[in-house]
């Protein structure tokens, strides 16, 4: 069956507190902590951006899996946060692990769920025979308006999963979405920050497509909350998905490897990836595993898979949990300076 | 520095591409057609390289008067870093206090953004270094001063 031949992942090694952005704006920062379940994120440096997550991402996976770059037929890189307008990410990735030329590439957009796009348009490739293995991406470095909500949750981060026929540590039984023109997140061409509906982004966005697009999944799966392992849902905060979670029927148990906003914050189209790679890292084979993105404007994309014996092989050392735990908190100035908001001299 | 002059060291930059000498059975980087140290006979003896990206620091400094590109980084650090196969590069080592990079020390490569032609121009990627050894962070020194007896 066709399905992940591997993986890779990355958060960057800075973090801010929760406390510390609310200290900034008179906020109470326990509330915003206990409000949003984010008690700190991720924060990457000057030098990170979309397109080195990417690289060092897919990388890992390759190094995984072994392959070369000629193993290599597709690359889609789904993001809002990509640093070029016109530029794709991808062929800086494709070039960075020496997958060119025999290969196609493009960018991905729809809000936070542009990664998982980019694995559904792998199965297809990789099911019709085109190509023997293309790369999902699903990553960002997106930001908050400074003093808006956004601004306590928006990190950065993501993963790699490549997705094949041989050797596949992870097999993809089903895969479906649910779309709808729901404009609950936006951000205008040219404007550096995103806007939102506020309490709208909830129930007629989040919830109502995580919610149908999971129970479709599972209704063509034939199976029930109790046959999963565990569950993986779009995180933009640390409380939608849990809430998601248990309205589906999981539990505590079955939701909490893949949850990792409360400690990395929202990681936008990274997000599913790094709570799957999350999963995958002590997943053992057998395991069952529902996952569902979800991206504003809107949709969700849901997955039911099965881990497989292969997993066993892999070397899976470097986890996202090693990755998260040499995490280095910055003040929010350190903050402000490595996200660009501070106007430099001579910048006009 | 010139879009096509940047694009001609692609490989180079994003995957540390140099070469090796048939004859001498030495590495260099960045990459030579023609090895001064086994003369005429390197021609058609000299292949590409894919380095591992893993050294050590020989030696490094650390700036605190940032070069134009580079303010959100300061201060910073500027290492030479010999890799396992031989060649000498300089380098940031990234992702740690630059006060704490010293001679000796193991370091691996990563892929960064090297710097940008302007706000509107071309972005420049390639290869930097971290540390490639345990150290101790300023949050484990903190979880150390929390379990002193006073």
């Amino acid at each position: 069956m066709n399905g992940i031949v591997s993986y890779g992942a990355y958060v960057p090694c800075h973090k801010i507190e929760t406390g510390e952005i609310a200290s900034v704006w008179g906020a109470d920062g326990s509330a915003w902590a206990k409000n949003l379940n984010v008690y700190s994120k991720s924060v990457p440096g000057p030098d990170e951006d979309v397109i080195t997550i990417s690289v060092e991402a897919t990388r890992q996976a390759m190094k995984r899996a072994k392959l070369n770059g000629d193993d290599i037929g597709a690359i889609y890189t789904g993001s809002e946060s990509h640093p070029y307008a016109v530029k794709p990410t991808s062929t800086i990735v494709a070039q960075a692990i020496g997958a060119t030329p025999h290969l196609t590439a493009a960018d991905y957009e729809f809000a936070c769920k542009a990664g998982t796009a980019a694995i559904q348009t792998c199965l297809g490739m990789v099911g019709d025979k085109q190509v023997d293995n293309g790369i999902a991406i699903g990553v960002d470095t997106s930001q908050g308006a400074p003093g808006d909500a956004l601004e306590y949750s928006a990190s950065a981060g993501g993963g790699a999963f490549i997705i094949g026929s041989k050797k596949v540590i992870a097999d993809i039984n089903h895969t479906t979405s649910y779309t709808t023109d729901t404009p609950d997140f936006w951000r205008r061409e040219g404007q550096k920050y995103p806007r939102h509906g506020g309490r709208f982004t909830g129930k007629p966005a989040f919830f109502k497509h995580v919610m149908s697009c999971g129970l479709k999944t599972m209704e063509m799966a034939g199976t029930e909350a109790k046959d999963y392992d565990y569950i993986v849902t779009h995180q933009p905060n640390g409380k939608f998905p849990i809430r998601a979670a248990k309205a589906l029927g999981f539990t505590t148990e079955q939701f909490e490897t893949g949850l990792l906003t409360p400690r990395i914050g929202n990681t936008y189209s990274g997000a599913i990836f790094l709570g799957l790679a999350a999963i995958l890292d002590i997943a053992k084979p057998g395991d069952r595993i529902l996952a569902v993105a979800y991206g504003s404007g809107a949709g969700s994309d849901g997955f039911d898979i099965t881990v497989t014996k292969n997993i066993e092989k892999m070397d899976r050392s470097e986890t996202v949990e090693d990755m998260i735990s040499r995490m280095k908190i910055v003040n929010y100035a350190t903050y402000a300076k490595y996200r660009g908001k501070l106007r430099m001299g001579g910048s006009n | 520095m010139s879009v096509p002059r940047f694009w001609r060291e692609l490989d180079s930059r994003y995957n540390l591409v140099g070469s090796h000498c048939k004859i001498t059975n030495t590495y260099h980087y960045p990459k030579r057609s023609f090895n001064p140290e086994a003369g005429r006979d390197s021609i058609g003896n000299m292949e590409d390289y894919q380095f591992k990206g893993n050294g050590k620091v020989i030696n490094s400094t650390v700036v605190h008067q940032a070069q134009t590109g580079y303010e959100m980084f300061g201060p910073y650090c500027i290492a030479i870093i010999e890799l396992e196969e031989g060649p000498r590069i300089t380098s940031q080592v990234v992702d740690c206090d630059p006060e704490i990079v010293k001679p000796g020390m193991k370091v691996k490569s990563v892929f960064r953004k090297l710097g940008e032609d302007s706000e509107s121009g071309i972005l420049h990627y390639g290869t930097k270094f971290i540390p490639d050894e345990v150290l101790q962070t300023e949050n484990d020194e903190d979880d150390d001063i929390a379990d002193v007896e006073l």
